[in-house]
């Protein structure tokens, strides 16, 4: 589904991403680990086109094809999501002509009529139940005075609404209580498929216990320098990364 | 004097043909005007209330100016159809500076109102126009004031008597019509009497491709505890050139808001001078603009406090992409006495692109030591992180612009009270951001 090589990225001219490979298949979760500016959030902005990120070498496919050369919108139509560490507040525009215009806009790139307002609202009830978004929240403006935990359980409720293939979890669980926490996996698992996939950034083990991930790799320094199961998780919540930062220094 | 002349000139050898289409009153106030008018001139940019618009550039050009009152073939009810959905409205219409007389709703108007030509007013309410006509409107300070009552010849005249409530909206749909380059000098008297009620809703629109130069002089009374909401909408195309100067005195208890959107025009300046003369009165004023192209956008308030316990607010919000250039000055005055004095100023500016201008001056003058008093302002940019949020999102950029321009300009149009032109305005914003209101919606042009 998505394949990865050689990938070199830069922010302001500074390298941060030096060479990352990983393939992700068809319903696998991938964690991805790592200390602060080891270059997960660089990796995740990268994937889905943040302007303000340049690659300077490698290449990214997706579902065959060239991902790198597609605009961020049309990596959305393509079926990859991200769920933002800082979701944005747009004062004056409401959840409701927001999602509209993105349901659409994706119906649009599939060759589909636009949604009828009174399915598309019966949609909007359904997922909201999902992640237990309030039905005011929905239409207020897009996170506008939203608590931390609604602006990521808003996040989610985007992502029932829009059924991507891959979604990038960028620190979902940041700043979220343990019932937010719950609420949010739970969420995110009941949009599982045999089909759809996940690459998940965090920096704890809790967020993982609910996913389950297949694979687990680690981030240091813009590389990609250890892979394995979901063990690996455990194994870092309770001895840090110190040891793996000396391991790749041996190699 | 350079552009000034041919106005001088125009007016001296024209002058019995000027009276001879002009109301009594009118033509008292001429000689006056003119030497008003030629003592100041055209303000230069230098002049503070005119930094931002050159005027002697729109007036220089020869327009035509229609002193022997020839009648333009239209019928403004085929050429104009802006049916703003559920609301009904007594519709007039005024073609250049004539009010078309040939189908008048007068049945729907409650007894004792009048909406009708000001040259006739001045005949049937001799007494209220006298009393009202250039009272406000003085042409010493200004030459705008002064070159329109030196020329104008009609206009309208809107009057409601003591304790009455108008409920229907009374809609004026001003249209420029001609076969040549021409200049426009309309006068509009509104008086509302104590206690009276009325809406009225002016919709400003384009006919021909033509030069079009409209000088316009508004004079509005509201006389105690009555209730005004005046709405401006200017869908015109890029060669019309608009001066409106407007003037509003409030009496005691009285409540006036004001709205005024220019949605498509080519050189637009509305001065707004509003008196507080009685206390407790309340007026608003909510300016909306959108520009692109070489459009231009002037709006300059003045509110004079001069009794206690009033209240001001303004919102002005300017949506600025292309090479437009907005200007916004507002003066709030509050004067020594005025005291509880309660004045909210705030103008909020997207210059959607790096080309596009937008001045901003708000001012505020306080000479009481009892009063609440904001002003501010601000000039952005669009959000980049939120363009890309919602790109993520898979909308297209320029979808996602229109949505924070339109969301940004959304908070100017729930100001309007009336629903329905709430939703009319929401309508034709989004159609104008879409590009899809190049010329005007309303004009035969375009249909």
């Amino acid at each position: 589904m998505l394949e990865i090589k050689d990938l070199h990225a830069c922010i302001n001219g500074k390298e941060i991403l030096k060479g990352i490979n990983l393939t992700v298949n068809a319903g696998e979760i991938h964690a991805l680990m790592g200390q602060n500016g080891a270059g997960k959030s660089t990796l995740s902005n990268v994937l889905v086109g943040n302007p303000a990120y340049e690659v300077t070498h490698g290449s990214v496919t997706f579902n065959g094809k060239d991902l790198l050369a597609m605009k961020p919108e049309e990596r959305a139509h393509e079926g990859l999501f991200l769920s933002f560490q800082q979701p944005v507040e747009i004062p004056g525009v409401s959840m409701v002509n927001f999602m509209r215009a993105a349901v659409n806009a994706k119906r649009k790139y599939k060759g589909l009529e636009p949604m009828g307002a009174g399915d598309f609202l019966k949609m909007m009830r359904e997922k909201r139940k999902i992640v237990e978004l309030d039905s005011k929240l929905a239409n207020r403006s897009v996170n506008e005075g939203f608590s931390g935990g609604e602006k990521k359980r808003n996040e989610i409720f985007q992502m029932a609404m829009l059924e991507p293939t891959l979604s990038i979890l960028d620190e979902t669980d940041s700043g979220l209580d343990v019932d937010a926490l719950r609420i949010v996996a739970e969420g995110f698992n009941k949009l599982r498929t045999p089909e759809t996939s996940a690459l998940v950034i965090t920096h704890y083990q809790r967020l993982l216990d609910y996913l389950k991930p297949d694979v687990v790799h680690v981030l240091m320094d813009g590389r990609i320098v250890k892979t394995g199961g979901p063990d690996l998780a455990v194994e870092i919540e309770k001895r840090g990364f110190d040891w793996i930062k000396a391991e790749a220094e041996a190699d | 004097m350079k552009s000034e002349q041919q106005y001088i000139d125009l007016f001296t050898a024209n002058r019995s043909l000027i009276d001879r289409g002009g109301a009594e009153i009118m033509n008292a106030c001429r000689e006056k005007a003119l030497a008003d008018f030629a003592r100041q001139g055209f303000p230069s940019q230098k002049v503070e209330r005119y930094k931002y618009t050159d005027v002697n550039a729109a007036f220089a050009p020869d327009y035509g100016v229609n002193l022997s009152r020839l009648e333009f073939a239209v019928n403004p009810y085929e050429a104009f159809r802006c049916d703003v959905p559920n609301l009904s409205t007594s519709l007039y219409f005024v073609v250049n500076d004539t009010f078309w007389e040939k189908s008048l709703p007068t049945a729907t108007l409650p007894e004792g109102v009048a909406v009708c030509s000001l040259r006739q007013a001045a005949e049937a309410f001799p007494a209220q126009v006298a009393e009202c006509y250039a009272r406000l409107a003085r042409t010493e300070k200004d030459s705008i004031n002064a070159l329109n009552t030196m020329l104008v010849q009609d206009g309208l005249f809107v009057y409601v008597p003591k304790g009455v409530a108008v409920e229907r909206t009374i809609q004026i749909v001003n249209l420029l019509r001609a076969d040549v380059d021409l200049m426009v000098n309309r006068r509009v008297l509104v008086v509302l009497e104590d206690g009276a009620q009325a809406r009225l809703l002016f919709c400003d629109h384009a006919m021909d491709d033509r030069d079009f130069l409209t000088t316009q002089v508004v004079e509005v009374f509201a006389g105690e505890n009555s209730n005004l909401e005046l709405y401006e909408l200017e869908e015109t195309h890029v060669k019309n050139r608009r001066f409106s100067n407007m003037y509003v005195d409030l009496q005691r208890g009285s409540a006036v808001s004001l709205y005024n959107f220019t949605l498509h025009n080519g050189l637009t300046r509305n001065r707004t001078d509003v008196t507080l003369s009685g206390e407790g009165a309340e007026v608003g004023l909510y300016g909306g603009v959108i520009a692109d192209k070489e459009q231009r956008v002037d709006n300059n308030t003045l509110i004079d406090h001069r009794a206690g316990h009033c209240t001001s607010r303004q919102l002005y919000k300017y949506v600025m992409d292309g090479r437009s250039v907005g200007a916004f000055a507002g003066r709030v005055l509050v004067r020594h006495g005025a005291q509880h004095t309660v004045s909210e100023e705030r103008n909020a500016n997207l210059c959607a692109t790096s080309e596009a201008r937008m001045y901003a001056q708000p001012m505020l003058e306080i000479y009481a030591d009892d009063v609440k008093c904001s002003h501010g302002s601000t000039v952005g940019q669009l959000n980049e992180q939120a363009l890309f949020y919602m790109q993520q999102r898979g909308i297209s950029r320029e979808e996602a612009q229109m949505l924070l321009k339109f969301a940004f300009a959304g908070e100017v149009i729930d100001a309007i009270v009336l629903e329905a032109l709430r939703d009319r305005l929401r309508h034709l914003v989004e159609k104008r951001f879409r590009g899809e209101l190049s010329r005007c919606s309303g004009c035969g042009l375009c249909k």
